[in-house]
């Protein structure tokens, strides 16, 4: 007999050693099987432990995956990446300048929301989670209008009451970031349901890290879509690491996310979330079930999160500063982009030219966003707007506080 | 003694007692290898090893069900929930097992849990990393409640609670973890070696739970505060030039209610202050209470200064936020009622 002992998670690598993502268990591209939509649970259950993938090592799309994108769909998916991964690159060097306060990039992980983006139709209802930026800009949302939700200025969709990142957009089907973890995935449960009671073709899509999958409510949203075979695709957004925690602590040491669904008789696809036409796919397929009302689909996207988990923290302090150069998956950018020019649709002096266009366009949101004010300068939004929307109607200890704010204002 | 701040304060309370006590334990998100999001563990797990100081799952309700286990199988686990704002999820686990399981079990079965979790605004957090809901918590029996507002007591509060065999929720007001703040967010940031409870020892003392203390005596009123509030009451008495007591309640249970009653007796007039909303907060405990003990003293009915009843807004920051102004106009109110 021997006594029992505590397992500590062991990080794949720490700063000063060297990357090891030896533990990522890959399939080759094109080597995963494509079951049909109305496939049973029970029939396809090995899929929630290999991974999907199209793009091969010499940039060919390949095996039953493949989704055959049109080559001007591509070149849009690659406007939408460039376009978010300036946005975010310009963002993140304003925080650092001190004209916003706090912001969150989606280095490396843009392919998920604009793949998602784009295999979703405009009127499925989104929950994103705070990483998903590419969702805005696939729908449409001009990035002035973000900005100026960072800046908290007088045109912020928030009105001023948000942190940084946290948008919605009612016209554009997507929900309120919160800011606190998981909790709108059961909400997309719910959303699905409705759908499902008033007899609509909609389906809504969530997603989160899979850091946040240890919340409770990650077990709530598995249940109630699985139990009532919701119209909802659950998105695990495995980028790795939970600010400074990887993803053992979340339980996913040599374990996988997507095998979650499994056993809650859903289905589950694990997919190389930077392999744009694989992330697409998987979307398309787990879409079109939910829509067919074969039930929900959890996927687990296999990603790395290439920046910081936010402004806040300094990523050297956990893991090596090479770990991202050595992400076996590479870069969703370059191979959708390496893809386009194997297929002879694209060229090194385009993508240079695209990239500088997205700056441009960056640069000119946010010349045009600063003149609505910023969390300092004027213009500035008036702060009774803070006693609105508490309620439909401000009762009357609202009203009361608000004219002390006031006068407080006024003998200042 | 030495030069420490609220982070360096709290870091030694719990270098302590894992030297001193092998069953205390530390657990929370990123407290371990990273040290905390803002470094209050910093050290520890590198100094007592992963099994004395472990990194945790996303998930809060089990960060608070795993401590009460623990304590239940006699460990003496020191829970950190990252922010006040992300306690929620382990609300059912903190009102309905931790604050009960010694009542309903009459005795048999206990968990000295300790929960520590940064709170309040000034940090340009949002809705998510501003909320003070130490009501929230007073409102349940069997929960004791501590918010110190300097390293001083935040250490030897910290001691007191791991070292007590009822559950404790412990606020540590974050504005404040590297120096004093009077409300003024446009003035220079001051470190704690400037104010005299930056002084802390380097070894064990204690704080006791349960006990106020009076900041300032004064004899024109008493400014019943707590956390960050009671240095921007401080500072707006001194700018109004008033002689007022200032006492810092610390422990919101259980409530010292002697140090309060003796001083309102004495001055006859009272605000109370603090950052959480007002509505159903903390400071109508205060108010209740002080008018029961105090009535015939009373010269002037009691004030109360406090956050507005909306969630913490981003932009508004510094409109929400119960400042000097807001204060100054309560301290007068007081003053010049009959």
């Amino acid at each position: 007999m021997r006594p029992s002992r505590l397992h500590i998670p062991k990080h794949h690598s720490r700063p000063g050693e060297k990357p090891d993502f030896s533990y990522l268990e890959l399939s080759p591209a094109g080597a995963t099987r494509r079951p049909d939509i109305n496939t049973r649970v029970r029939d396809m259950n090995g899929l929630a432990f290999e991974l999907v993938r199209v793009l091969d090592d010499e940039h060919k799309a390949v095996g039953p995956w493949n989704p055959h994108v049109d080559a001007a769909d591509l070149q849009v998916a690659l406007r939408h990446m460039l376009l978010t991964r300036a946005f975010d690159d310009r963002m993140q060097r304003m925080q650092r300048s001190g004209k916003i306060s706090f912001y969150m990039r989606s280095l490396g992980e843009e392919a998920v929301a604009v793949a998602q983006g784009m295999a979703l139709r405009p009127t499925d209802m989104l929950f994103p989670a705070y990483r998903q930026q590419g969702l805005y800009v696939v729908r449409g949302r001009p990035i002035v209008d973000l900005m100026c939700q960072l800046l908290s200025n007088t045109r912020d969709m928030c009105k001023g009451r948000q942190l940084p990142v946290m948008y919605h957009w009612r016209d554009g089907n997507i929900f309120s970031i919160s800011g606190n973890l998981t909790t709108q995935f059961p909400q997309a449960v719910g959303w699905a349901m409705a759908a499902a009671i008033k007899g609509t073709d909609d389906i809504a899509s969530s997603w989160i890290g899979e850091g946040s999958s240890a919340e409770a409510d990650f077990h709530h949203a598995m249940l109630f879509a699985s139990v009532y075979e919701a119209p909802v695709i659950l998105n695990v957004v495995n980028n790795q690491w939970a600010i400074s925690t990887f993803q053992g602590y979340a339980g996913g040491e040599h374990r996988s996310f997507a095998a979650r669904g499994p056993g809650f008789g859903m289905a589950g696809l694990r997919v190389d979330g930077n392999d744009f036409l694989a992330v697409y796919a998987v979307t398309q397929w787990a879409a079109e079930r939910a829509r067919n009302g074969f039930g929900p689909t959890i996927i687990e996207h296999v990603t790395y999160r290439g920046a910081a988990h936010s402004t806040s923290d300094d990523p050297a302090r956990y893991r090596p500063k090479d770990d991202y150069e050595c992400w076996p998956l590479g870069d969703p950018v370059e191979r959708l982009k390496d893809h386009l020019i194997r297929l002879g649709e694209w060229s090194e002096e385009r993508h240079s030219a695209l990239a500088r266009e997205m700056d441009q366009q960056v640069t000119a949101s946010w010349k045009e966003a600063v003149t609505y004010g910023t969390l300092t300068g004027p213009p500035r939004l008036d702060a009774h707007l803070m006693f609105e929307d508490v309620f439909k109607e401000m009762p009357e200890h609202l009203r009361i506080q608000e004219a002390q704010l006031r006068a407080e204002l006024a003998g200042k | 003694m030495a030069q420490m701040n609220m982070i360096q304060a709290l870091n030694s309370a719990m270098d302590i007692m894992l030297g001193r006590d092998p069953n205390v334990v530390v657990l929370g998100e990123d407290v371990g290898y990273f040290g905390g999001v803002f470094r209050v563990t910093d050290g520890l797990q590198r100094k007592y090893g992963e099994h004395r100081v472990l990194d945790t799952p996303i998930a809060e309700g089990g960060i608070v069900a795993a401590a009460i286990g623990m304590g239940v199988n006699g460990l003496r686990p020191v829970a950190e929930i990252q922010f006040a704002d992300y306690i929620y999820p382990a609300y059912d686990q903190i009102v309905s097992e931790l604050a009960r399981l010694r009542y309903r079990s009459a005795g048999e079965f206990f968990a000295p849990v300790t929960i520590r979790t940064p709170c309040g605004g000034g940090i340009r957090g949002g809705q998510t990393h501003s909320q003070s809901p130490e009501g929230v918590f007073a409102h349940v029996s069997g929960l004791k409640v501590v918010m110190p507002s300097n390293p001083y007591d935040a250490k030897g509060l910290l001691i007191s609670a791991i070292e007590d065999d009822d559950p404790v929720i412990f606020f540590e007001p974050k504005r404040i973890y590297n120096g004093p703040f009077d409300g003024d967010p446009d003035k220079p940031a001051v470190p704690w070696s400037t104010h005299p409870k930056g002084d802390v020892p380097e070894g064990y003392y204690t704080v006791p739970i349960g006990k106020a203390e009076v900041v300032r005596e004064g004899g024109d009123l008493t400014i019943v505060t707590y956390g960050t509030m009671v240095h921007v009451c401080e500072a707006a008495a001194r700018r109004l030039g008033l002689d007022a007591e200032i006492i810092d309640v610390r422990t919101m249970v259980p409530l010292d209610v002697e140090t309060l009653v003796n001083s309102v007796r004495k001055t006859g007039r009272c605000i109370i202050a603090h950052e959480a909303t007002r509505f159903g907060g903390y400071g109508g405990e205060l108010s209740a209470t002080i008018q029961e003990e105090c009535f015939w003293h009373l010269e002037a009915p009691i004030v109360r200064v406090a956050g507005w009843d909306t969630p913490y807004p981003h932009a508004f920051e510094w409109e929400y936020f119960p400042g000097q102004a807001r204060v100054a106009a309560a301290l007068r109110t007081v003053m010049e009622a009959a």
